[in-house]
C-alpha cells in the first residue's frame, strides 16, 4: 500500500472530524463583538413617561440587565415568566428597552403579563437596537458598574441561563465592585 | 429557536400590512395621476453605492441573504443606515466598520484578510499550485516511463480507433 | 390505513436492500450464480415497494389526510391538485423517500441496461447500490419516518411553503435527486472495479453513459433551480452561492471531471486510480451535500428543518460509505497503474490538467463553503463567507479551464506537436481577445471582468466553429448533410456541451456587466423609464387564487412609441401561512428579459415597483440546454448501444456453454 494512496482517505477523516463538531454548534448564535467594551450611549424616553428620559449614566455603579423586548415578539412571551421572577428575588435590577413597539401595545402587555423592568426606555425606529447589535428579540445584556458589557444572551431567558449563567456572573461582578 | 419565530412574527406582521393594502387596493380604486413616477431613492449614483455595499452585508435574522436581498425588517433599517452614513460622506470601509463594531465579523459576506482568514483566501492558490505540481510531475514521470506493451485487445482496439470505425471489438476478458 | 400500508412498504423495501446488498456480494465471493441472480430481482421488488410507498404518501397528501404529520404542515384542503403531489418532496421526510427512490430507478435501469455485464461484476454493483439503499432506507425510516400519524388529527393543514408553489418546483427537485442519485451508478461501478481489480477500457465504456446521464440530469436540476430563483425569489438573481447551491455544484464540477476522466480511461487506459478516485469523490459530495442540507450545520437559505439525530445518522452514513470505499481505495488502487504514455502535447494531458483545474475549483468552492465551519469549530470566531469570495476565487479558477476546453479537442492523443497546435490555435486566441474587448468597448464597459468573460466567449464560439469546419473537411466529396451525419454522436455531444459553456458564458457576463435596475413609487397613470423601456403603471387589482389573494397590477411596457408587452406583477398573501409572496411577470426576448416586480403598497397610496432589464440573461440556461443536450448526444452514441446487443449475444453464448 502506497502512503499516497492513503491521503485522500486522510483528508476525509480531517473533514469528518470537523462535520461531526460542527453538529454542536448553533450557526445561528452570532457572538456579540461588543462583551468586554462599553455599552454604547442612549438617551430614550421612558415608556411611562414620555417626557422623561433615561440613559446609560442613570445606571453607572449599579450591575443591571438590559433586556430588548417587544409585544410582538413570541420568544417574549416565553421568557416573561422568568423575568418576572428575577424582578421578584431582587438580585438584579431589569431595564427594558423596548424594541420597534407601538406604545399602546408595550403597555397593554406590560398591564396584561406584569411588569419585571425597574424602568421601559422606548426604542421606536429600533436605532439603538442597531449600536447594541439587536438582530433578534429577545436579547439581554449584562452591563457591570462601569457600564461594560459583560455578557450577552441570545434568545429567551430560561431559569437554567438565569441560575447557572447568569447569576453566578452577577454575583462575582458584585464582589468585585 | 427564537430567531425564527422573530422572523416568522415579523414576516406575518409583513403579511398583515400586504392583506391590508390588497383590501385597499379593491376599495379604493387610487386615484388616477398622469406624469412621471418618482424613484425610491432619486440619487442614482448614492443608491448603486449602497446597493453594491448591501451586497456584501450579511442580514443576521436571514437565513443566508445579504441585507440587499432581504426584505427584513432588520434588514430595511441596515440598509437605511448605509444609505445615510453614505449620504453623510462617510466611505464604505467606514460603513463596514459600523457594522462589524455591532454585529462582528460575521456581517461580511467578503471576510477581511487576517490571521484566521490567510487559509481561506490563500487556499485556491495553494491548491493550484499543489495541483500543477503534481500534474507536472506525473507528466513528467509518465513521459519517462519505458512504452508499455499494448494487450491484443487494446491494440486492436487502437487500430479501430485509429479508422475512425466507432463499433471497435470488444476484448475478451474473463 | 393507507399511510399504515405505505410504512410497511418502506420497511419491506428495507428488507429487500439488505437481502440486495448482502447475498449477490456473497455469491461473487464464492462464484455462485443463484445467489448472484438474487441481485435483480431484490432490487426490482425494492423499487417496487418504494414505488408503493411514494404512492400511498402521495394519497395522503391528495386526499388532505391530516392525521398523517407530514400532510398537515406541508398541505391543505385548498391547495391545488399539482401542489398537492409536489408537496411530497418539499420537506425533509418526503424528499428521502424521492431520494430512495432515485436510486432505485437507477439500480432498476442498471439491471435493465447492463444485463450484458459479466455476473460477478453486476452482483457487485448491485451489492454497493443495496448498502447505499440500505443506509438511506433505515435513516428514512429510523430518523424520518413520513408516515408519522398525528392523535389527534387536525383540522387543516399548514400549506406547503409558498415559496414551492411554483411550476419550477414541480420538476427541479426529482432532476437534481436524479442527478445526485445518478452518481451512485459510477459509485458502485468504481466500487466493483476494486472489487474484482477489473478496470480497464471495457470498464470505463460500461460507466460512460452512467456517468453522463447522471450528469445531464444534474445540470438540468441545476438550472431549473436557478432558473426558479430568478423568476420566483423577485429580485432577478439567479446564483447566490449560497450553501445549498454549492452543495449542488461540487459534484458537478467534479462530475464534469469524472466524464473527461473516463473518456480517457476508454480510449487509452490511462488514468485508472485517478477515475476510481473521481468517481468515489463525485458521489461522496453528493452525499455530502446532503449532510449540509438536512444536519443544520450550515445556515443556509434552503436547509430543511434539522436535528442533531439525523445530522449523526448521515454522518455515520457518510464515514461508512465513503470511509470504506476510500480505505479499498488506498488498498487496491496501487494496483491500478499502467495504461498507454502520452507525452506532455497530447490529448490526455489536456484532459488531465483539465481534471485538476476542476478539482481545484472543487475545492475552492468547499473550502469557502465549509470555511466558517471550520473557524467555528476552532473556536476561532463566526464569519461569513459569501458571492464576493466566491466570485474572486472561482472566476480565476475557472478561466484556464475554459481555454484549455477547446484546446483539448484539437490535441491528438498520445502525442502531438505543440508547434503546430500553437499554429492552429494562436490566432485565433488573438481575434478572441481583440473580439472580447472590442465588444467590451461596444457596450460601454470596459472592465477586466467583462473584457475576460467576452474573450473567453469568443474563444468559445470561434474554436467551435473551427473545430467543426476540421471534421467536416475530413470527409471531402460527401455532401455537407452526410459529411455531419457521418461525425459520431459522441463528438456532437463534446461540441455542444462546449458551445452551450460559451454561450453561458455570454449570458453571464452581459448580465453581470449592463444590467440595469430601479425602485420606483407608481401611481395609475404615471410612468418610469429604464435602460430605453418606457412603463407605464396602469392600474392594480384583486385577484383570488385557490389559496391565496392577490394585488396584480397592470403595466405597460412601450419601447419609444412601440408598445412591447403588458406584464402583471402579482403581490400575494397565502392564506395558511399568512406568507407574502412577490410573483413577478417577465417579457423575455433573445437578447434582453424586461422584469418587473411589485411591491407594498405605500401609505401614500402608490406602489413600489421594482424594474429590471438582464440583457442576454436567458442565454445562460440556453447554454445549460446545450450542455444537456450534448450530455443525452454522448450517452446516445451508437457505440454504447452495439455494445450491449454484443454482450447480449455473447452472454447467450455463454449461457448455452
Amino acid at each position: 500500500m502506497k502512503a499516497k494512496f492513503l491521503v485522500p482517505l486522510f483528508l476525509f477523516f480531517v473533514l469528518i472530524g470537523f462535520l461531526a463538531y460542527g453538529l454542536g454548534l448553533n450557526p445561528r448564535e452570532v457572538p456579540s463583538p461588543l462583551v468586554g467594551k462599553p455599552a454604547p450611549q442612549f438617551q430614550l424616553a421612558k415608556l411611562d413617561a414620555p417626557d422623561t428620559y433615561f440613559g446609560l449614566e442613570d445606571m453607572r455603579g449599579k450591575v443591571w440587565l438590559l433586556n430588548v423586548w417587544a409585544s410582538w415578539c413570541v420568544s417574549c412571551r416565553q421568557e416573561h415568566p422568568v423575568l418576572v421572577e428575577l424582578q421578584r428575588s431582587g438580585l438584579v435590577p431589569v431595564v427594558g428597552l423596548n424594541y420597534k413597539d407601538t406604545l399602546d401595545a408595550a403597555k397593554g402587555w406590560l398591564r396584561d403579563y406584569g411588569n419585571p423592568y425597574v424602568v421601559n426606555v422606548v426604542d421606536m425606529d429600533g436605532r439603538v437596537g442597531i449600536d447594541y447589535g439587536v438582530y433578534g428579540t429577545p436579547e439581554t445584556f449584562l452591563i457591570d458598574q462601569d457600564g461594560i458589557i459583560r455578557y450577552k444572551h441570545i434568545g429567551p431567558l430560561n431559569r437554567d441561563a438565569v441560575r447557572n449563567v447568569l447569576l453566578p456572573k452577577i454575583a462575582e461582578l458584585t464582589r468585585a465592585g | 429557536m427564537p430567531v425564527d419565530r422573530f422572523l416568522t412574527r415579523r414576516l406575518r406582521g409583513v403579511a398583515q400590512a400586504a392583506l391590508f393594502a390588497v383590501m385597499l387596493a379593491f376599495v379604493s380604486p387610487a386615484a388616477f395621476a398622469a406624469g412621471e413616477a418618482t424613484p425610491v431613492a432619486p440619487d442614482l449614483e448614492l443608491e448603486s453605492r449602497v446597493q453594491s455595499l448591501s451586497h456584501t452585508l450579511r442580514c443576521l435574522v436571514c437565513q443566508n441573504q445579504t441585507i440587499a436581498d432581504s426584505n427584513a425588517p432588520l434588514a430595511i433599517d441596515l440598509r437605511n443606515q448605509v444609505r445615510e452614513q453614505l449620504a453623510a460622506g462617510r466611505t464604505e470601509s467606514e460603513v463596514r466598520e459600523y457594522m462589524v463594531a455591532r454585529y462582528g465579523e460575521f456581517v461580511l459576506y467578503r471576510p477581511r484578510l487576517s490571521a484566521t482568514t490567510v487559509f481561506l483566501w490563500f487556499g485556491p492558490a495553494l491548491l493550484l499550485v499543489g495541483g500543477l505540481a503534481w500534474l507536472f510531475l506525473r507528466l513528467r514521470r509518465r513521459q519517462d516511463e519505458p512504452v508499455e506493451h499494448l494487450s491484443a485487445a487494446e491494440h486492436s482496439q487502437a487500430l479501430a480507433l485509429l479508422k475512425g470505425d466507432q463499433s471497435s471489438p470488444e476484448e475478451p476478458r474473463s | 390505513m393507507i399511510a399504515e400500508l405505505g410504512h410497511l412498504a418502506l420497511i419491506l423495501a428495507l428488507v429487500l436492500s439488505l437481502v440486495q446488498a448482502t447475498v449477490p456480494l456473497v455469491g461473487a465471493n464464492r462464484n455462485r450464480l443463484a445467489l448472484m441472480a438474487v441481485g435483480r430481482p431484490a432490487a426490482q421488488g425494492q423499487l417496487l415497494f418504494i414505488v408503493f410507498a411514494y404512492v400511498c404518501l402521495t394519497w395522503t397528501f391528495i386526499t388532505s389526510d391530516f392525521s398523517v404529520a407530514l400532510a398537515a404542515s406541508n398541505s391543505h384542503t385548498a391547495t391545488p391538485l399539482i401542489y398537492k403531489i409536489t408537496g411530497v418532496w418539499g420537506n425533509h421526510e418526503g424528499s428521502l423517500v424521492l431520494w430512495a427512490m432515485s436510486l432505485s430507478l437507477w439500480t432498476v435501469a442498471v439491471t435493465i441496461f447492463s444485463r450484458n455485464l459479466p455476473e460477478p461484476f453486476m452482483a457487485r454493483v448491485l451489492g454497493v447500490l443495496g448498502w447505499i439503499s440500505a443506509g438511506f432506507l433505515s435513516f428514512t425510516l429510523v430518523t424520518s419516518n413520513p408516515f408519522h400519524r398525528l392523535i389527534p388529527a387536525v383540522a387543516e393543514g399548514r400549506d406547503l411553503n409558498p415559496l414551492l408553489q411554483d411550476p419550477g418546483m414541480i420538476i427541479h427537485p426529482p432532476l437534481l435527486y436524479m442527478g445526485y442519485v445518478g452518481f451512485a451508478v459510477a459509485f458502485a461501478f468504481a466500487i466493483a472495479a476494486l472489487l474484482t481489480g477489473r478496470m480497464d477500457a471495457a470498464w470505463a465504456r460500461w460507466s460512460r453513459p452512467w456517468t453522463t446521464i447522471a450528469w445531464v440530469f444534474l445540470t438540468a436540476g441545476i438550472a431549473v433551480g436557478s432558473g426558479w430563483a430568478y423568476y420566483e425569489l423577485g429580485w432577478g438573481g439567479w446564483w447566490f452561492w449560497d450553501p445549498v447551491e454549492n452543495a449542488s455544484f461540487m459534484p458537478w464540477l467534479l462530475g464534469t471531471a469524472l466524464m473527461h476522466s473516463l473518456a480517457v480511461t476508454e480510449k487509452r487506459g490511462a488514468f485508472r486510480s485517478w477515475t476510481i478516485l473521481l468517481a468515489i469523490s463525485t458521489f461522496s459530495m453528493s452525499l455530502l451535500g446532503t449532510f449540509l442540507v438536512r444536519s443544520g450545520v450550515i445556515t443556509s437559505v434552503h436547509a430543511f428543518a434539522t436535528d442533531p439525530t439525523r445530522g449523526l445518522y448521515i454522518l455515520a452514513l457518510l464515514v461508512l460509505v465513503i470511509g470504506v470505499s476510500l480505505v479499498l481505495f488506498a488498498w487496491r488502487a496501487p494496483k491500478l497503474s499502467g495504461g498507454g504514455t502520452f507525452s506532455l502535447a497530447s490529448r490526455e494531458s489536456s484532459l488531465l490538467a483539465n481534471n485538476v483545474l476542476l478539482a481545484v475549483a472543487t475545492g475552492a468552492v468547499m473550502l469557502g463553503t465549509l470555511y466558517p465551519l471550520f473557524l467555528d469549530a476552532l473556536n476561532l470566531g463566526k464569519i461569513s463567507v459569501g458571492p464576493p469570495y466566491f466570485e474572486a476565487t472561482f472566476v480565476p479558477l475557472m478561466t484556464p479551464v475554459v481555454i484549455l476546453m477547446m484546446v483539448g479537442p484539437f490535441v491528438r492523443w498520445k502525442n502531438d506537436d505543440i508547434n503546430r497546435i500553437m499554429r492552429r490555435l494562436s490566432v485565433s486566441l488573438i481575434v478572441s481577445i481583440a473580439l472580447g474587448l472590442g465588444a467590451a468597448v461596444l457596450i460601454g464597459h470596459v472592465t477586466w471582468r467583462t473584457v475576460l468573460g467576452l474573450s473567453l466567449a469568443a474563444w468559445v464560439l470561434i474554436a467551435s466553429i473551427k473545430l467543426l469546419m476540421g471534421r467536416m473537411a475530413d470527409r471531402q466529396g460527401a455532401s455537407a448533410g452526410a459529411r455531419m451525419r457521418g461525425i459520431p454522436a459522441s463528438w456532437w455531444g463534446m461540441w455542444l456541451a462546449h458551445l452551450g459553456i460559451g454561450i453561458f458564458i455570454i449570458g453571464v457576463t452581459m448580465v453581470e456587466s449592463i444590467d440595469q435596475h430601479v425602485d420606483m413609487k407608481m401611481r395609475p397613470g404615471q410612468t418610469a423609464q429604464l435602460a430605453g423601456y418606457t412603463f407605464t403603471f396602469r392600474s392594480v387589482e384583486g385577484v383570488q387564487g385557490p389559496n391565496f389573494d392577490a394585488a396584480r397590477a397592470t403595466i405597460d411596457v412601450a419601447r419609444g412609441e412601440r408598445h412591447m408587452t403588458t406584464l402583471t406583477p402579482e403581490k400575494r398573501l397565502y392564506h395558511a401561512q399568512q406568507m407574502p409572496m412577490t410573483e413577478v411577470s417577465i417579457h423575455v426576448r433573445p437578447l434582453r428579459d424586461v422584469y418587473v416586480s411589485l411591491g407594498d403598497r405605500l401609505e401614500d397610496g402608490s406602489w413600489l415597483v421594482s424594474l429590471y432589464y438582464k440583457p442576454f440573461i436567458s442565454w445562460i440556461w440556453v447554454g445549460c440546454i446545450l450542455m444537456g443536450l450534448g450530455g443525452i448526444f454522448a450517452a446516445a452514441d451508437r457505440r454504447y448501444r452495439k455494445l450491449a446487443e454484443r454482450r447480449v449475444a455473447a452472454g447467450a453464448l455463454q449461457q448455452t456453454t
